[in-house]
């Protein structure tokens, strides 16, 4: 015990906890952002302007709302069980921020003589601790919908549950065909053999198809939003929440969708390799080759994000039924397929 | 051989989840902070009516916590079942190029009892949500 600890000097906990912070306010601001632009995205595509009256272009529209609902009353209803009450959001904000520990955001920075990694924890169990966390998810909003002690909000919390745990099974199975590829679970170590070789979705097109369907379910987004079908659930799952708790349940969805667009693109899309240029000539850039991987890796994160939001805007939202449908009748077949199909093929061809 | 065993060990330590505990403690701490913030800040005019569940303005009848559909219970129960199968492919994709053709029959066997399972809960009915 005593030689770990030594290993664990005082330089490397404030350095991670600079990243820490970083990481967590940036995904915490973008994730007020990504609100902003699902707004503008929606009026662009339904011919309208959107949110323009704070700030020059309605800029400051995220931090008007985000002030509204810091203001609100917080109403806790008499039937709830007030405990679970308060931990349910809490829970689901908090899977969503511990997802982002072992994203790899860059390659190393150096500052102050120390080369500093941009991920804060490289384990190499990386893709598997995703999944741990992802499916504590969905305790939070299980634990909300039932502390309500509401009826539409019990029945959003159980399709909430039950859409999520479903769409994992096929999720899981989707990834075992690339690990077959890369034979490993450490992210960084993925996106270092994608620089080296090619992007992973080109080597697995039908697995990055089945992961794509699969985190809109987890996200709970359209047209997997059956969990807030505003139409014959109210709210669904927070139908009784309010003020910043609400916030929670609202901030932790946008802050899944952009974790799981930059995890998408980590695994299927190169991560911070940008394509066509060698990394590895240009190494004396330093810190700058940090940073343009860091804008390579964002650049990705932001088209899957607007992916999110154009699905939402073009396709109506599936009855229960097809979706346990297409989740266990079509996906877990098909990925189970891929793999074998890719089993076989790496070991025929590839491994002599 | 020996030199990758070391490299996995060091990259397994608990040197590497450490930076995990104080991210734990840094979103715990930040969550507190904005529960209570918020709390503070808001007003506070309770009243009966303001405090009753919302159900659509129709008048409450009975508790929410009722029996309810065996369906979703069903769907629970088998995905323990079947992520339990799932987590044993991934030893297998990770060591899969060492294990060879005989690591993919013995995995082909194991999809086929998979299988067998999965079309038996369909053949059972257990995911009919039609009706």
């Amino acid at each position: 015990m005593t030689t770990t600890f030594l290993l664990i000097d005082l330089p490397m906990i404030l350095e991670k906890f600079v990243l820490i912070l970083v990481v967590v306010m940036a995904s915490l601001g973008i994730a007020m952002y990504t609100t902003f632009a699902e707004r503008k995205v929606a009026a662009i595509l339904q011919d309208r302007r959107g949110p323009n009256r704070a700030g020059p272009f309605g800029i400051l529209q995220p931090l008007a709302d985000g002030m509204k609902l810091f203001f609100k009353e917080e109403i806790i209803p008499n039937f709830s069980s007030k405990a679970l009450f308060v931990l349910g959001p809490g829970l689901a904000m908090l899977t969503a921020i511990m997802t982002s520990a072992v994203i790899p955001w860059g390659d190393k920075v150096h500052f102050f003589n120390r080369d500093i990694s941009l991920q804060i924890a490289d384990i190499n169990i990386g893709i598997l601790y995703i999944f741990g966390v992802l499916s504590l998810g969905v305790y939070g909003i299980m634990i909300g919908s039932w502390a309500s002690n509401n009826k539409f909000s019990l029945l959003g919390g159980l399709r909430a549950a039950s859409q999520i745990i479903s769409y994992e099974l096929a999720m899981g199975i989707s990834l075992i065909a690339l690990l077959m590829i890369t034979g490993t679970l450490s992210l960084k170590e993925m996106v270092v053999q994608q620089q080296n070789g090619y992007w992973n979705v080109v080597l697995q097109p039908l697995g990055f198809l089945i992961f794509l369907i699969c985190s809109f379910a987890e996200c709970n987004r359209t047209p997997f939003d059956l969990p807030e079908a505003e139409n014959e659930l109210i709210g669904g799952y927070h139908t009784e929440y309010s003020s910043m708790k609400l916030g929670f349940y609202l901030f932790s969805e946008y802050i899944n969708m952009f974790i799981s667009s930059v995890v998408m693109s980590t695994l299927f899309f190169g991560g911070y390799d940008v394509p066509f240029f060698d990394e590895a000539a240009h190494a004396d850039w330093g810190n700058w080759l940090a940073l343009i991987g860091i804008a390579a890796l964002m650049f990705k994160a932001v088209c899957f994000i607007f992916l999110f939001m154009w699905v939402r805007w073009t396709i109506p939202r599936f009855r229960y039924d097809q979706l346990m449908h297409l989740g266990w009748r079509i996906l877990i077949p098909l990925a189970l397929f891929n793999m074998l199909v890719t089993g076989g093929v790496i070991l025929y061809f590839f491994n002599k | 051989m020996d030199f990758f065993f070391l490299q996995v060990q060091a990259q397994n330590s608990a040197e590497n989840y450490f930076p995990i505990v104080i991210q734990i403690l840094f979103a715990i701490g930040l969550l507190t902070l904005m529960i209570f913030g918020s709390d503070l800040l808001g007003p506070k005019r309770k009243t009966a009516d303001k405090l009753q569940n919302f159900e659509s303005g129709i008048e409450i009848k009975g508790n929410a916590r009722q029996p309810i559909a065996i369906k979703y219970f069903l769907v629970a129960i088998l995905f323990v079942l079947f992520d339990v199968e799932v987590i044993f492919f991934y030893p297998y994709a990770i060591n899969f190029r060492a294990l060879k053709w005989e690591g993919f029959l013995a995995v082909v066997l194991f999809v086929s009892s998979f299988l067998a399972g999965f079309i038996y809960i369909f053949k059972k009915g257990a995911l009919k949500w039609e009706e």
